[in-house]
């Protein structure tokens, strides 16, 4: 265990990387260090400064000794799915339930099945990729559609350390369809960090989504890095859910590397306390007709603090590019906060592209003409809240999950959070 | 049913409300009328328990409850309807919706089973006759895109649903043509009963040829300066409300 000042954190954690570890990974944490508010891309998000007060044990959290039980209480109500387990951060084959048609393997930190760009050289995904134990490589065959969604149960909990670090590789064939969804489950509510990172290719053809649920610790921390590379006519649909949490960084990126593609960014955060999340998505366009469509809405109460920056590429050859983009935010507090920007990098000369962001307030009047008709006034405000956030879930797929997260929204919307 | 003493009402820190007395009896229709600006909406508002409006002096009991205390929803379970004179659209809020939850908090509140699906729906359908209502119009969000018609009679129809047993209709015929008036003043007239009352807040003597009052008041710089009958109605149409002024003024100074 090592006791950490101000001054060696980049130490602490680059002495978390594996043996054999990627090198290349440290060296851009060596250059680099851990970004700070001077870091553009982290201007609003103080993370490392956040680890550093929260975190004392800079070693990778033990395993549990989990049961087939516990994996039973974390299942997502009615929804039927195959099931792959990470332990505090490791791929556990005994305690995964898989399916048939589609490969699941064990990867050490010396052997990485591919690595997809990433255009900020973020420290935490070379951290993510320098440190994990043991990750998971999941190929889907050529014209294989998986007939259940694959649910990626998180279990965790600090150890003897607090560095939580699943990473997670997704290869989907020609004419796939899939959809994972991934879940975090804190078996209680002591801090860590929760560092990982998913990266997906999609051959030409598929239809892959990708969903996440964040509602599990008011004291976690989390960095969470996907990244994709989609290929010709293929769809990906990203989604995030955030209710809870300390400091939590999600960030996206999804190139379109070929015509035909479409790639969709869904994300919906209802923050109360003192809860901070940062959503930063990339989508870059580099060939003609493709479509992109990203909608975040939050809902902020009491001193939380909401940070969303989007990013649209679109490269001098993707003409006929379509690209929307919005962000739309309600205030519950005078102390919450939201920074959105939206950031369109357009080089092509025949394209569609569109954003907008706004923030807002409960609007009081409607809320009295609910009031007026009997509806009190804690049920008038969660039926206004989810009018408003409500149309984010109805992109979701999955009825069981969809179900699932319509609950968790309505129920977080009900209390005065 | 209802008895206003001496009200005084004030938006941000201005006097709107003077000092109105009222009584209102079950089986009653009250019209409250009077020149723009007099404070009709502002009685209206004060009664159905807007937060911009601060009482300052004055009472009001209904059914021998002290409704100045009670939350905008608990007036609204009591009893008590304010018909909006501009109703607010709701993105994302079915009116069926909407209604089903309002219905059930209020039978709660009454100590009410609530109504299950079914019960429910065949409760609307029997209202949606009263004011010649859609239901493709219910199925969308609440009065969003409603033309001004629609939006009103879509306040009876919530009036109908609520069976309140004080009904306050604030400007509820403005901007509507005569078909619209006649539609609404029909839901109107079908739910009165000896059991309930109603106060019709208007600008125009038109709506009175339609819904009938007991008795007329004129409202007139935050007092009511004269009341009577429907006669009394006949003749601010015909005189317009230029002598009522003058004759407050008069007495005032």
């Amino acid at each position: 265990m090592t006791t950490i000042t101000k001054d060696n954190i980049t130490d602490s954690l680059l002495a978390t990387v594996h043996p054999n570890g990627n090198s290349e990974a440290a060296q851009v944490i060596r250059e680099n260090g851990f970004p700070t508010t001077k870091h553009e891309e982290y201007k609003f998000t103080n993370i490392t400064k956040r680890i550093e007060s929260k975190i004392q044990s800079f070693q990778q959290a033990k395993p549990l000794g989990l049961t087939q039980q516990d994996v039973s209480k974390a299942m997502i109500k009615d929804l039927d799915a195959d099931v792959v387990v990470f332990n505090n951060g490791q791929f556990s084959a005994e305690l995964s339930s898989l399916g048939e048609g589609y490969a699941v393997t064990n990867v050490t930190n010396s052997e990485a099945p591919f690595s997809i760009k990433d255009l900020y050289d973020d420290s935490y995904l070379a951290l993510n990729k320098a440190s994990f134990e043991k990750g998971v490589f999941i190929q889907v065959p050529k014209n294989k559609v998986l007939d259940k969604p694959v649910l990626l149960l998180n279990l965790v909990k600090a150890n003897d350390g607090q560095l939580i670090t699943p990473k997670l590789w997704i290869d989907c064939a020609e004419n796939t369809e899939a959809v994972f969804i991934e879940q975090t489950v804190s078996q209680d509510e002591q801090a860590y960090l929760l560092n990982g990172s998913v990266e997906i290719k999609t051959a030409s053809n598929s239809h892959i989504h990708y969903y996440r649920v964040q509602n599990q610790n008011n004291e976690a921390l989390e960095v969470n890095n996907l990244l994709t590379d989609i290929h010709r006519d293929s769809t990906f649909t990203s989604f995030v859910l955030s209710l809870e949490g300390d400091m939590i960084r999600n960030n996206v990126t999804l190139n379109l590397l070929d015509s035909g593609c479409e790639g969709n960014m869904y994300g919906l955060y209802l923050l109360g306390g003192k809860t901070h999340v940062d959503n930063h998505t990339n989508v870059d366009h580099t060939k003609p007709h493709s479509e992109s469509n990203e909608l975040y809405k939050g809902v902020l109460a009491d001193t939380s603090r909401g940070v969303f920056n989007g990013k649209i590429f679109v490269r001098e050859d993707a003409q006929k590019t379509n690209a929307f983009q919005q962000n739309n935010n309600i205030l519950l507090s005078d102390e919450a906060t939201i920074n959105t920007k939206p950031q369109l990098e357009i080089w092509a000369d025949d394209v569609k592209c569109s954003h907008g962001c706004t923030t807002g307030q409960l609007d009081e009047e409607a809320l009295f003409y609910l009031q007026a008709r009997g509806i009190d006034k804690k049920q008038g405000k969660a039926l206004l809240l989810y009018a408003f956030a409500g149309d984010v879930l109805e992109h979701l797929k999955i009825e069981a999950f969809k179900e699932y997260c319509i609950d968790l929204v309505q129920k977080k919307l009900g209390t005065n959070f | 049913m209802l008895s206003i003493k001496n009200l005084h009402a004030s938006v941000e820190g201005t006097p709107i409300l003077k000092g109105i007395n009222l009584e209102v009896k079950a089986g009653e229709v009250h019209a409250i009328m009077g020149p723009n600006g007099s404070g009709k909406s502002t009685l209206a508002s004060v009664l159905a328990g807007r937060e911009e409006y601060e009482v300052t002096e004055g009472e009001v009991s209904f059914k021998s409850k002290d409704l100045l205390d009670l939350s905008p929803e608990d007036r609204a379970r009591e009893g008590v309807f304010l018909a909006f004179q501009y109703p607010v659209e709701i993105p994302g809020v079915s009116s069926t919706n909407f209604l089903r939850t309002a219905v059930n908090q209020v039978r709660e509140y009454r100590g009410l089973e609530p109504l299950d699906a079914v019960k429910f729906l065949s409760l609307m359908k029997e209202k949606m006759k009263l004011v010649e209502i859609d239901q493709k119009l219910l199925s969308r969000s609440l009065n969003e895109g409603f033309s001004g018609g629609e939006k009103k009679r879509n306040e009876i129809f919530q009036m109908a649903m609520l069976e309140p047993t004080l009904s306050i209709l604030d400007e509820t015929d403005s901007g509507l043509d005569i078909d619209a008036l006649r539609i609404v003043s029909n839901g109107v007239n079908q739910l009165k009963s000896d059991n309930n009352a109603t106060i019709v807040v208007t600008h125009y003597q038109r709506l009175l040829d339609y819904i009938v009052p007991d008795f007329v008041h004129v409202l007139y710089n935050g007092k009511i300066v004269k009341s009577g009958t429907k006669e009394l109605a006949m003749e601010l149409e015909e005189k317009g409300y230029d002598w009522i002024k003058e004759e407050a003024d008069k007495a005032t100074v």
